[in-house]
């Protein structure tokens, strides 16, 4: 497999555009694309090869007669993944909690950064951004550890409040019914004040002679944030819910498989982690591949769709 | 009106602070455990102050060998990974960032496909299983050497670097090697640190590629020892350890463990506030 990467390189070459100045091109720069060959075999090995390696979806792969001897079987373990009410479990599970994390987490730094925006004590402002910038920077496993340790039915904090007043312990992650509240949760005290550093830095680039005019006009300070502020980073916000739509689906394994467990995974369960659990360990490869692909093709149209109406809506796309 | 306005402020301050009290609280909460004895825990007495001061929990900790090992996988896959991150990034993005290279704008669409249409996992497995790298560090290394964001917000900062720096060390003989080493990448010591430290907190954190392609317990990196101890109540070594277990609480037993993994991560954080809100800001503009 490896011996595949060069050759792939070394036919991309003679494509060069016009040959004879193309080929003086790369006589005269040999170094530039010396230099920027061991990257291109990166791409090539580690994103390419995979995407060749899909082809297994339409297979009935085995692992002993590899990809030329297991047999093409159409498009019958996307059948199979329809017909499945497990899968679609998992795929309604996925799509509900991206769906909260939308209406729930999105809006959280838009709304603490116009927050912070309005605080007039430059210090304070600071340290406060240092504390809700740290979050971002722990790994899922220590916020798991530490959310587990917090809701814990016996030495957790939050079962203590609740006896304190005469309510009963609540075994959070033992249920499947808080899960999804826990997931989106965390998120939102994961992600959200790093959330707000790219709407503050919208904020900062904001004529401040256009407050001072509105205040000269007698504009209060709810109206200048109304016609002054959120029209100015409305565009980032356009961007970022982009961004946001585009990886609907990509929720993120780390952070679900830290939480899930048997007893609340009817309800946590999502494509990454059931592709894990059922590709990987029960090796199902061909089929978990077929999700795969359904995954990647639909955040693939979903950036396409967005970019479409970013471009119609601003004029302006992610790419 | 300006009433009004004090009211907001007064408002806005209390607000504001309570939710920074909501982000270090659960952590402070986590030390003051970690330092607390089982007896002050299982009576919930322990809130953000220990209870009942003892070291017993990190004793556990430093006789477990199995964490020290975590640990020290974890120290060299973020110190290699972020070395071969860094010259492999800065070797794809400076040439992309000169107009002289003609097969730039291929290239970039080339790595640009990666971002917005990825591999499933299991065809990634397949190239990992075929490279003969699982069960080998390296397989938490090489398939993650370069993020194509950063590689772009690199490119950014290297266009942005001004062309007669190259002109005149072509003029002074200066090959194109030599040029990239002595000129330019002197220049972009903010950038690479900025980067450098990017990328060396995701592989300190990372654990799916290690739960992924790591069968072998020896070569466990911290995360996902940490999560064995946390997540399954399992305390294998430490575990054994305890003399009389009703002295030592496993739970602060965990809270110590993610002390010592989080330690890092606050030692870097300084500097990472220092460089991150310039490496930000140059990826969103050119997002």
């Amino acid at each position: 497999m490896p011996e595949q990467a060069p050759a792939a390189v070394s036919a991309a070459r003679p494509a060069l555009p016009a040959p004879k100045r193309g080929m003086s091109n790369l006589r005269k720069y040999k170094a530039l694309y010396l230099i920027s060959l061991p990257g291109i075999i990166y791409f090539i090995v580690f994103k390419y090869l995979p995407l060749l390696g899909s082809v297994m979806a339409f297979q009935n792969y085995n692992i002993f007669k590899g990809f030329t001897g297991s047999p093409w079987v159409g498009f019958d373990q996307f059948r199979r993944m329809f017909t499945y009410p497990e899968f679609l479990r998992i795929l309604e599970n996925t799509v509900l909690i991206g769906f909260y994390d939308l209406i729930f987490a999105f809006p959280v730094p838009i709304i603490f950064a116009l927050l912070l925006n309005e605080l007039r004590k430059v210090v304070y402002k600071r340290i406060l951004q240092t504390v809700v910038y740290l979050p971002h920077f722990l790994s899922w496993v220590i916020i798991g550890g530490i959310m587990i340790g917090i809701l814990s039915p016996t030495t957790g904090i939050v079962n203590q409040v609740l006896n304190a007043f005469g309510l009963k312990s609540i075994y959070f992650l033992g249920e499947d019914s808080y899960i999804r509240s826990i997931l989106v949760g965390t998120g939102i005290w994961k992600d959200s004040g790093w959330g707000t550093i790219v709407y503050l830095a919208a904020l900062a680039s904001v004529n401040p002679e256009l407050y001072e005019a509105a205040r000269i006009d007698g504009a209060s300070r709810w109206r200048q944030t109304l016609s002054i502020t959120i029209p100015a980073i409305l565009p980032t916000i356009t961007i970022m819910f982009l961004l946001h739509i585009g990886n609907f689906l990509d929720f993120g394994f780390e952070r679900v498989f830290v939480f899930v467990n048997s007893l609340n995974e009817s309800k946590g369960d999502i494509l990454d982690t059931y592709i894990y659990r059922v590709g990987l360990i029960d090796q199902q490869y061909s089929y978990t591949t077929a999700i795969g692909l359904f995954k990647s093709v639909v955040g693939l149209v979903l950036v396409m769709i967005g970019n479409t109406l970013s471009k119609r809506a601003s004029g302006e796309g992610l790419y | 009106m300006k009433n009004k306005g004090g009211l907001f402020d007064g408002f806005n301050y209390i607000f504001l602070t309570l939710v920074g009290c909501l982000m270090v609280f659960p952590l402070l909460h986590v030390l003051a455990k970690s330092f607390s004895s089982s007896q002050a825990i299982n009576a919930g007495k322990v809130r953000l102050i220990p209870v009942d001061w003892t070291l017993t929990n990190y004793h556990v900790i430093l006789g477990d060998s199995s964490i020290w090992r975590a640990f020290m996988v974890s120290v060299f896959i973020t110190v290699a990974g972020t070395l071969i991150n860094l010259i492999l990034t800065a070797s794809l993005a400076y040439p992309l960032s000169r107009p002289e290279y003609s097969m730039r704008k291929v290239v970039l669409i080339f790595i640009l496909i990666t971002m917005i249409f990825q591999a499933p996992l299991i065809p990634n497995y397949m190239v990992i299983k075929n490279l003969h790298l699982i069960d080998s560090l390296w397989a938490l290394i090489i398939p993650s050497a370069i993020s194509a964001y950063n590689l772009f917000i690199m490119r950014s900062f290297f266009v942005a670097l001004p062309s007669e720096l190259i002109d005149s060390a072509r003029i002074d003989g200066a090959g194109e090697l030599r040029t990239m080493w002595s000129v330019i990448l002197p220049l972009s010591k903010p950038a690479m640190a900025t980067m450098g430290l990017f990328y060396a907190v995701s592989h300190w954190n990372s654990y799916s590629s290690a739960l992924y392609f790591i069968n072998n317990r020896a070569l466990y990196p911290l995360q996902l020892r940490l999560r064995e101890i946390v997540l399954s109540n399992d305390l294998g070594q430490a575990g054994n350890l305890l003399e009389n277990v009703n002295e030592i609480s496993p739970a602060g037993v965990q809270m110590a463990v993610i002390i010592v993994s989080v330690v890092p991560i606050i030692i870097v954080y300084p500097f990472l506030q220092k460089y991150f809100i310039k490496g930000m800001l140059i990826g969103s503009i050119k997002a």
